[in-house]
């Protein structure tokens, strides 16, 4: 309806006659009267409202559909056995379509990542804080936090950066022993997933 | 695109149709008669090279598409298939694959163009966010058309543009799940790029006609930009400018013909020839050259802005990045409210132009950073190790400078050499030999 339509948007509907004009008697009363919120007035917005939640509701389905399916959801747990990673060794496993690193910690490398004072970390967590239960058994996400390459250092002979950890070939980022950053342009310690040991040899990560 | 009057056409099967549809009438306003100023340069060649472009994308994209499949277990072979076994496969794909770079090389000329001559300004402000709305669709089909071969760094790219959203405070990680359709870029996001690779084309078509009803609303601007006034300054654009457009297309299809024939993959990353594999990053990740100066500035930023010599940080280093990389792009939209100079082109405003030729080359030089290592070492001076880093700064200051104090500055303070009466005059200038262009 355009603004400019005087009759109906004053008098709402009322039984004012198109014809009437303004100064006339009749039309003033009605007009006055009008003022107040009119049955139309509240017709509009609850039809604009309802029209506002049919469209959210029929574009949400074409929004969703975009979110990880429920196919890919379900794959998202993987379990693996650690038994076979000897001191100081290092695997690596596929979680979610991304590397998960396991390392076998040497009782060097716990040291070092206990030894470090903890407020002078960009992203302040303690060696405890980074594992589950057995500090020699450490899991993180092997996703730079930066923009998402795949650190080096799982590897013999590979670079792992000058904290003996891990190493960002795509921006120099390094993380140490605990995972936690230490150098370069990423804000964040490499992400801990959700696991738990099943058993002392097993463990379950998702 | 109304009838308005009409001459009839003396072919009866035209005169039937335009009676009915004046659709021939309307072709013959818009680019027959149509009054055009009479001093362009070739500079004014890349809008229609730009065009041809576009259809040369659509038609070989179409093609291409006919034997491609967006699974990752097939694509890279898909590609592979089309390049041996496909008839002509070969052709279309590297017609398309070089298609890209030179669809971007006509359309930086474009812009670059509109920036010496002004034609972003009054009354084209609108014809030039209809430009920059194009270009940035066009970075969005072109970063999601470069995925599809599923090669190494179509894989890595993806995995780090798309990262760039997780710096979004928040709901940064939500985000990304959702462009991905899982938890990395794999199979889902691999479908859905192919789907918008195949509708943004389209799109952008749409939004190059609204630029071009804009253009032929307003009418074009010229080397002099001074608005024609008398028809003494104009032409009609069949044929003088049907005939210059079609001389310089023929030039770059030349050139272009060059690289598609004899170096094919001179403008591509030979790491993209290696299946995509999600466990091992290669060792430099680029992107195709046209994003390199965007990539640049999106690296400068390697620093948490916030209050010094406190642990408050505003924004990470990461969300600053992703920040003036976006906001590179934008200011080059508002580009129309910041310069208010009442003279147009360059040729009268000889600060401008030094301030505009520098940009020019920031971006060049920006462009040869990105392609290079982060941190890349270059020199020493004194105890200070001088890196890339260093000179991407510099040069991405100077880029956000020439918007934000440059452009300002100038609009208020410099004066403009003196201008000719008319584009006639303009010419006739040129011809005397006073010609003032640098």
């Amino acid at each position: 309806m355009s603004s400019n339509d005087h009759h109906s948007h004053c008098c709402g509907g009322g039984n004012c006659s198109p014809s009437t004009e303004i100064k006339d008697q009749k039309t003033e009363e009605c007009c006055g009267h009008c003022d107040e919120p009119s049955r139309r007035d509240f017709l509009f917005m609850t039809a604009g409202a309802m029209g506002a939640v049919a469209a959210g509701s029929v574009v949400w389905p074409f929004i969703s559909q975009m979110n990880p399916a429920a196919d890919t959801k379900a794959l998202s747990t993987t379990e693996v056995d650690i038994a076979s990673i000897a001191e100081g060794q290092a695997v690596t496993v596929m979680w979610r379509g991304k590397p998960v690193f396991i390392r076998h910690r040497t009782a060097k490398e716990i040291e070092e990542a206990k030894a470090v004072d903890v407020a002078t970390l960009r992203d302040k967590q303690s060696d405890d804080q980074r594992f589950k239960t057995r500090p020699e058994i450490l899991v993180v996400i092997g996703v730079c936090t930066h923009l998402g390459c795949i650190p080096l250092g799982q590897k013999t002979g590979e670079v792992k950066g000058d904290y003996n950890g891990w190493f960002c070939p795509c921006h120099g980022s390094a993380y140490d022993t605990s995972g936690r950053i230490r150098k370069g342009p990423a804000p964040k310690n490499l992400e801990v997933p959700s696991y738990s040991f099943i058993s002392d040899t097993l463990i379950r990560i998702g | 695109m109304s009838a308005g009057p009409r001459t009839p056409f003396e072919n009866p099967v035209v005169e039937w149709v335009d009676q009915r549809l004046p659709i021939f009438t309307m072709i013959n306003k818009e680019y027959g008669v149509f009054p055009t100023p009479k001093n362009f340069n070739y500079f004014w060649n890349f809008g229609a090279i730009a065009m041809f472009m576009l259809v040369t994308m659509i038609v070989t994209g179409i093609t291409l598409a006919m034997h491609y499949a967006a699974d990752t277990t097939v694509a890279f072979d898909k590609v592979e298939h089309i390049m041996r076994d496909v008839n002509y496969g070969w052709l279309l794909r590297y017609i398309h694959m070089n298609g890209a770079s030179f669809f971007f090389i006509a359309v930086f000329v474009h812009i670059f163009r509109g920036m010496y001559y002004g034609s972003y300004k009054a009354p084209r402000e609108l014809l030039w966010i209809f430009g920059v709305i194009i270009f940035l669709l066009m970075m969005a089909t072109a970063f999601m058309g470069y995925v599809l071969p599923w090669g190494q760094m179509s894989f890595w790219g993806a995995t780090v543009i798309t990262n760039l959203f997780s710096a979004i405070p928040v709901v940064g990680t939500t985000i990304v799940e959702w462009l991905w359709g899982g938890f990395s870029v794999d199979n889902p996001t691999l479908n859905r790029f192919f789907a918008l690779h195949y509708l943004l084309p389209f799109v952008i078509v749409g939004v190059v006609f609204l630029h071009v009803w804009a253009l032929h609303v307003t009418g074009s601007n010229n080397p002099s930009g001074i608005e024609p006034k008398t028809e003494k300054d104009t032409l009609p654009f069949h044929p003088y400018y049907t005939m210059k457009d079609s001389f310089g297309l023929v030039v770059f299809i030349t050139i272009y013909a060059v690289f598609v024939f004899f170096m094919p993959n001179a403008l591509g990353h030979p790491d993209n020839y290696t299946p995509a594999n999600p466990m091992v990053t290669p060792a430099h990740i680029v992107p195709e050259w046209y994003f390199l100066p965007f990539y640049a500035i999106l690296r400068a930023i390697n620093f948490d802005v916030g209050i010094p010599f406190t642990d408050i940080v505003f924004f990470e280093a990461k969300l600053g990045g992703v920040l003036a990389m976006f906001g590179s792009i934008v200011l080059v939209a508002l580009m129309p409210f910041l310069d208010k100079h009442p003279v147009r082109s360059a040729r009268y405003r000889p600060k401008y132009r030094i301030a505009l030729l520098l940009f020019v080359l920031s971006v060049f030089v920006l462009g040869k950073i990105g392609g290079m290592p982060a941190d890349a070492p270059l020199m020493h001076i004194g105890s200070f190790l001088l890196t890339t880093t260093h000179i991407a700064q510099l040069l991405t200051l100077y880029y956000f400078a020439f918007f934000l104090v440059i452009l300002p500055y100038l609009s208020k303070r410099e004066k403009a050499l003196p201008m000719p009466e008319s584009i006639n005059d303009a010419v006739l200038q040129c011809k005397s030999g006073k010609c003032c262009e640098a």
